[in-house]
């Protein structure tokens, strides 16, 4: 195997090894929003008629919480499918 | 086909492509890309545009037909929307949600009829997320003035002139990406699994894995996810704007 064949493999091994690190931003948001519809849960049980509200509200918070996760998704796609270190060898 | 074939995966693998360039052209120095995504975006506008003279032409004020019917209920659940989230004094911002809201959700949903979804490209949320940080500015200089609008970047200590710069540049960011990220995590989901599918269905050679479990994660991905990255989205532009107001009156 020559050098540049060697850095080559390098490369794509690293970036599938960080790509799979990014997603450990997953769990922020996982817990975040699993907090979120629990309390959720809990508000319309205790006013059932204010449900769609609260429901509205979740999701909206649900949506806004869930932008790191999406970030960390991202950047597990470039290096999946746009890498940009495999350029610079 | 042996297992060590699904390890390996298929020889041409997956291949998320970005928005097919069509024709692209020079003006005056400047190469323009006609992508997938501007022409589906027409077709969108045209399709809506003709969608909605056929709901409003012949209207009638009594014995109204379903279909006068249909287009006064999505003006008066519009119209309703903006008032709640924003009060009754910004209730001349409804065209512009309900279009948005509009492009958004048919942006999306055009990949359930084999198109390629506009929001997965992020040119398109960018620019929706431009007009409204635009719109965000303009009716907080309209109210402070322009002395109080550029006041407000150093308040309450001038210390926090970055912070308060960064942080209003990356409202337009946040809110494109988080659009653009669902819309084509679904895609990418989406086409893994059509992928990983394709293999089991060569290997075992009888095709039921095929029928219905792409269907129900299309129904999440497609239809829930495009749904609330619209409302979503609508939701954060209408917050924005009634905010940059400074006026907190409901």
């Amino acid at each position: 195997m020559d050098n540049n064949e060697m850095a080559r493999a390098i490369v794509l091994g690293a970036s599938a090894l960080g790509a799979g690190t990014a997603m450990i931003a997953g769990i922020g948001p996982g817990i975040g929003e699993g907090f979120a519809v629990g309390k959720a849960c809990e508000s319309i049980g205790r006013q059932p008629e204010s449900s769609g509200a609260v429901t509205r509200t979740m999701f909206i918070g649900c949506a806004v919480a869930e932008s790191t996760g999406i970030y960390g998704l991202l950047v597990a796609l470039l290096l999946m499918f746009a890498n940009p270190f495999i350029n610079k060898l | 086909m042996h297992i060590s074939d699904f390890l390996k995966g298929s020889p041409d693998g997956i291949d998320v492509k970005g928005p097919g360039v069509l024709c692209s052209f020079e003006i005056c120095g400047i190469t323009i890309n006609l992508t997938e995504t501007v022409v589906i975006s027409w077709g969108i506008i045209l399709a809506v545009t003709l969608l909605l003279l056929w709901l409003t032409h012949d209207l009638k004020t009594n014995h109204i037909s379903k279909r006068q019917v249909a287009a006064e209920w999505i003006v008066t659940t519009v119209y309703g929307l903006v008032e709640d989230a924003m009060g009754k004094r910004w209730r001349w911002f409804a065209p512009y949600i309900g279009a948005l809201f509009t492009f958004s959700i048919t942006g999306s949903l055009v990949s359930m009829i084999g198109l390629r979804s506009v929001t997965a490209d992020f040119n398109a949320p960018l620019a929706w997320a431009l007009i409204t940080f635009v719109l965000i500015h303009g009716t907080n200089i309209r109210t402070n003035g322009i002395g109080g609008y550029l006041k407000g970047y150093v308040d309450p200590v001038p210390v926090m002139l970055p912070i308060n710069i960064l942080s209003e540049a990356s409202t337009p960011v946040s809110m494109s990406l988080r659009h653009f990220g669902n819309v084509v995590s679904g895609m990418v989901i989406t086409s893994l699994l059509y992928f990983a599918l394709s293999v089991v269905t060569k290997s075992i050679g009888v095709a039921f894995l095929t029928i219905g479990i792409p269907a129900v994660l299309s129904l999440y991905f497609d239809l829930f996810s495009g749904f609330m990255q619209a409302f979503v989205f609508i939701m954060l532009t209408m917050a924005y704007i009634s905010n940059a107001d400074g006026r907190n009156e409901a």
